[in-house]
């Protein structure tokens, strides 16, 4: 039964992004001042929802792949693009104060600026296409780790990683939330 | 106590308070994508992501303007073709999505300038759009660089404990958190 055939999934692709943009945009995620203030370490939003989303996520994916009713979906690590790209993602990120699936969902919400950044994640992809060729033969072509997981890295179980990241994450939140209550008592 | 220390001693309702209004926790909302994860590894086999389709869409722009030929022999583009596929039709459902939400919750509103941007950087709408449009050329350059962004890596590969995901994860956080702090230096 599932997967469901290809077609299907074009019927329902919309209908998960529809979720996600209403899950963002409720999360108030798309507020150039929510998420700009992160970086600034001061609203904590945006960290909340994504690690939050990656412990649960990753506890319900974790048991569905040993249930055998998923498979996992992993990407290469490549080495020089992610580290690289996520040094430049970050200064982007802060200029425009969004990144690109918030961006565009904020467009989507009257934000015109938000739009004119959208334009601006047009040109850069076009200049990424341009730029593939020379890149592939440089960065790309550094170290290849290939689909590597933190499981594979350290030789620790998934389960226990999973449990580890949970108790991180909750105790991370806890502490958050402490900072926070003495702010507002001020 | 005074009437004037009492009105100051009670909380005060801003504007704060309608922006909140329809708003959820950020803890359900992230709770919320991880399920919405749940579905998608199961039902469609592919985990949320957003700039592969953005990538497609922009090859389809470039081909307005330089033709589908020189977009095809493009070595990037011939891999990841423009075409209406799950990718891009997420991609509008999330636009769809952002646009109804704020629509029930009555949250539609036009803004050229955003507040904290303002406050360091004056209203000028279009130093805000320069900062708008370099930034955005920015993050989709380093997205593709780096094979994902914020859902496709941060999210998507992190939950699978992939190192990629997780390596994204930290430096795209600490070089934000360095830009910021070199934007708002003093603030």
């Amino acid at each position: 039964m599932f997967p469901v055939a290809k077609e299907t999934a074009l019927w329902l692709a919309p209908l998960f992004g529809i979720a996600f943009g209403w899950l963002l945009e409720r999360g108030r995620v798309l507020d150039y001042n929510v998420i700009v203030n992160q970086l600034r370490l001061r609203d904590f939003t945006v960290l909340k929802v994504m690690l939050t989303a990656v412990v649960v996520g990753g506890i319900g994916v974790f048991v569905l792949v040993q249930m055998g009713e998923a498979r996992w979906h992993l990407r290469d690590a490549n080495m020089g693009g992610v580290v690289l790209g996520g040094l430049l993602f970050g200064v982007g990120m802060a200029i425009y104060g969004y990144c690109p699936g918030t961006g565009f969902a904020a467009a989507a919400t009257g934000r015109t600026h938000a739009l004119v950044g959208v334009l601006g994640m047009i040109a850069g992809a076009i200049a990424y296409a341009y730029a593939f060729e020379g890149l592939r033969g440089s960065v790309l072509a550094w170290w290849n780790a290939g689909p590597v997981t933190l499981a594979d890295v350290t030789g620790l179980p998934a389960s226990l990683l999973y449990a580890a990241l949970a108790a991180l994450a909750l105790g991370l939140f806890a502490l958050i939330e402490r900072a926070e209550g003495r702010g507002k008592a001020v | 106590m005074s009437d004037l220390a009492l009105h100051h001693a009670l909380p005060v309702a801003p504007a704060r308070a309608e922006t909140a209004a329809g708003r959820w926790n950020p803890y359900l909302i992230g709770a919320g994508i991880g399920v919405l994860s749940w579905l998608v590894f199961v039902i469609v086999a592919a985990p949320i992501g957003i700039t592969t389709a953005g990538a497609q869409i922009a090859g389809g722009v470039a081909a307005l303007a330089v033709g589908q030929e020189a977009v095809s022999a493009n070595a990037y583009w011939a891999r990841n073709p423009m075409r209406l596929d799950y990718g891009t039709l997420f991609l509008i459902g999330t636009a769809v999505g952002a646009f109804v939400s704020a629509l029930l919750r009555g949250g539609l509103r036009v803004e050229h300038v955003p507040s904290v941007w303002q406050e360091r950087f004056g209203p000028s709408v279009a130093l805000r759009y320069a900062g708008a449009f370099i930034g955005g050329a920015i993050i989709m350059f380093a997205s593709r660089l780096a094979n994902g962004c914020t859902s496709g890596n941060g999210i998507s590969q992190s939950l699978q404990l992939a190192v990629v995901g997780w390596v994204f994860f930290a430096t795209m956080f600490a070089s934000g958190v360095a830009t910021a702090w070199l934007m708002f230096r003093g603030r």
